[in-house]
């Protein structure tokens, strides 16, 4: 039995892992299903296409050389060390030591390939590290980047470190073993980087080494158990999400803003006086004042989110000094969907908090300050769409509030009358052929 | 008939022959002096390489942009059902506007209302007469100068139209220097969505007046434009800077029509 100890500890903290991630994972799809319908599953090969460009190959992420070449390092990184986690996975159910080094030396070359990529992966977040607190780059000191948003931001470089430089000190204790020839630890891997960096192991007492390389292992993968289990509280979460997120992409032209069915009806009633309004028709909808009022697609955009500030740093609103900030929109709506979730879970499905995206979370002047530019669409390396929540919140706060500005209320009222947001007559529009 | 010689849809109607392009003129294109300008550059253009056009004249009314953009979607849709019941009437097969919030709605948002038509913007238009030798322009004044193109928002990111405007205007054998912030990464000038018609929201700046600092570091002596909004925006920007009389804002149909003599 105690031969087995660590096989069925292993097993235990696996399948708690996974299960609270499912756990938490199904909460988020039933806080995303809270949104409105909206079928995206059209032009299929299309969005594969994109997913494998701006997902996958990172297109959108270069246009900052210097981010999107570190992002690069460990994005790479996490993908194909995962072909490592598999091992240790498989080691840690079966108590086996390398288990794929059967593949001899190409196993030495992935082990090798594997340690430049942890070092890659290392250098690109302690650069991101010294981004966020020593160079301070302004995108990610802005207002809204405070309390929750810059500690989990900080604590998943932390993670990573952690992580990262536990899989090094892991296989430095493994090599300096397999030069003691040491029983168990079999001659496998290559280790260009651990050889290095963790050298001075080299020597040591086999029994201190074996602890090193032990504790190292299970530090490394009760991280990875923990740090998944982070990511449905985290703006890490985009590494998952990110890839639905840009499946789902729009794929009309940006200058097209949806047009509300609702009041497409609504007006069709009006100009054909001989249809009948059908009695069992949902009351119609004017905008958005809440999540569950946005679609789907809009709160997958929320929590996709990595709250990198490319959108904020490039909208004409916000350089200007204006309180609109494309990111907050979004992290806002997240935030006020985790709120309704955890009502959902505490005071059941119909209960009523009182509070609403718009004026609890987002305020008019934030809204009425965009210029519908699409700076911060163009800008987000995922296709998230900030511009769109916020045209759906200005049609809230208009059609069912009334509260535009007096400036546009007047606009509104000269295109009512006289078919132009100025007061001039319909009738002079030629006027200027003969001036 | 008027004095610049401009047909409306009616006037051919009343013919019994429809013209093969609509020039939709705009509210600004209409009623505001320095737009007006740029209509009538192109009114000239239009008559100068001969083609079928006519304006919807006093049958046209607002494409609903602004209200649309500003929350009012009823609005809009009024706007969006009353012009495709006369687009349609007419029916208009092809549309050019030399305004990018018009050409957008027109050309996106207006299809799924039943109004489906060719919506092209003048530069494209204008583009297409160059390159196909209906239309033939030399650097003339131009010759040689530092010019520099503002990307309406609603042309560029909005529908992707970059190079058009750019290739129109380096037919004129110009100096095209680019801003710090072009193309997909243009800075908007201030006025889209609805923000033409409002005060700005409280701030350090205002967003022409950035803008306007991007045109001055690229020493460009004319700063080409293809949206009346954004015309207005940088003659205003320029007249902060007290640069009005160094640097001029031109539409690129002015441009051309100077250029053709016209």
């Amino acid at each position: 039995m105690l031969t087995y100890i660590s096989n069925i500890i292993f097993i235990a903290l696996l399948s708690t892992a996974v299960y609270f991630f499912t756990k938490n994972i199904k909460k988020i799809i039933r806080n995303i299903n809270l949104g409105q319908d909206q079928d995206l599953t059209d032009n299929k090969v299309q969005r594969w296409g994109i997913m494998a460009r701006v997902a996958m190959g990172q297109s959108k992420m270069i246009t900052r050389p210097v981010a999107g070449i570190m992002h690069l390092f460990v994005y790479v990184g996490f993908i194909l060390i995962n072909i490592e986690v598999l091992e240790i996975i498989i080691d840690g159910i079966l108590g086996t030591h390398r288990i794929l080094s059967f593949m001899g030396g190409f196993y030495n070359f992935l082990i090798g390939f594997f340690e430049v990529l942890a070092l890659l992966v290392l250098v690109g977040v302690i650069v991101f590290w010294a981004r966020r607190n020593v160079v301070k780059l302004k995108r990610f000191t802005a207002t809204e980047m405070k309390g929750w948003a810059v500690t989990d931001a900080n604590n998943i470089l932390y993670i990573e470190i952690v992580l990262m430089t536990a899989v090094l000190m892991m296989n430095g204790a493994d090599h300096a073993l397999q030069l003691a020839n040491y029983p168990h630890y079999t001659q496998a891997g290559s280790f260009p980087i651990s050889s290095v960096l963790f050298g001075w192991l080299q020597g040591m007492n086999p029994t201190t080494l074996m602890v090193i390389e032990r504790a190292c292992w299970w530090l490394h993968i009760i991280g990875i158990f923990l740090f998944l289990n982070y990511l449905p509280i985290s703006k890490h979460l985009h590494i998952l999400l990110a890839f639905p997120n840009v499946w789902y992409s729009n794929l009309a032209a940006k200058g097209k803003f949806k047009n509300n069915p609702d009041i497409t009806r609504e007006v069709n009633l009006m100009l054909n006086p001989s249809a009948t309004i059908d009695p069992n028709a949902a009351p119609p909808k004017f905008g958005a004042k809440d999540v569950n009022d946005l679609s789907w697609i809009q709160l997958l955009n929320a929590y996709s989110c990595t709250e990198c500030g490319r959108c904020t740093s490039n909208c004409p609103a916000n350089q200007t000094g204006k309180l609109l900030s494309p990111r907050k929109i979004m992290m806002d709506t997240r935030d006020r969907m985790e709120e309704v979730g955890k009502n959902i879970d505490t005071k059941g499905v119909d209960f009523n908090d009182g509070k609403a995206l718009v004026g609890n979370y987002i305020t008019a002047e934030e809204l009425w300050a965009c210029t519908s530019c699409n700076a911060c669409v163009e800008s987000c390396p995922i296709n998230i769409d900030p511009l769109s929540i916020i045209m759906d919140l200005r049609q809230y706060l208009v059609l069912e509030k009334s509260e535009a500005p007096q400036s546009l209320n007047s606009m509104f009222t000269n295109i009512e009358n006289n078919g132009a947001p100025w007061q001039y007559s319909q009738a002079d529009r030629l006027k200027w052929a003969n001036e | 008939m008027n004095a610049l010689n401009v047909k409306t849809v009616a006037d051919y109607t009343a013919q019994g022959t429809k013209p093969d392009i609509l020039f939709w003129v705009g509210c600004a294109g209409s009623f505001d002096d320095r737009a007006k300008k740029i209509t009538k550059a192109i009114v000239k253009i239009l008559n100068h390489v001969d083609i079928k056009y006519a304006v919807l004249g006093a049958e046209e009314s607002c494409t609903g942009d602004p209200a649309k953009r500003a929350g009012n979607e009823f609005l809009f849709q009024m706007q969006a059902m009353s012009n495709i019941a006369i687009l349609n009437g007419y029916e208009v097969k092809k549309i050019v506007t030399a305004c990018p919030h018009c050409f957008n709605t027109l050309k996106n948002e207006y299809p799924e209302l039943g109004g489906h038509y060719e919506v092209i913007h003048h530069t494209q238009l204008l583009q297409e007469l160059i390159d196909s030798g209906k239309l033939k322009v030399e650097g003339g004044t131009f010759k040689g100068k530092k010019i520099t193109f503002h990307d309406p928002c609603y042309l560029g990111r909005a529908n992707g139209e970059y190079l058009a405007p750019r290739a129109v205007i380096e037919k004129l054998d110009v100096e095209l220097v680019e801003m710090k912030r072009c193309k997909t990464n243009g800075l908007c000038c201030g006025a889209g969505g609805a923000q033409m018609f409002k005060e700005a929201e409280k701030g350090t700046k205002e967003v022409n007046i950035e803008r306007t600092e991007d045109v001055l570091e690229s020493k460009a002596t004319i700063v080409a434009a293809g949206c009346p909004f954004c015309n207005t925006m940088l003659t205003d920007g320029l007249k902060h800077y007290n640069k009005q009389d160094e640097i001029q804002v031109m539409d690129i149909a002015e441009m051309i029509a100077q250029a053709a003599d016209l």
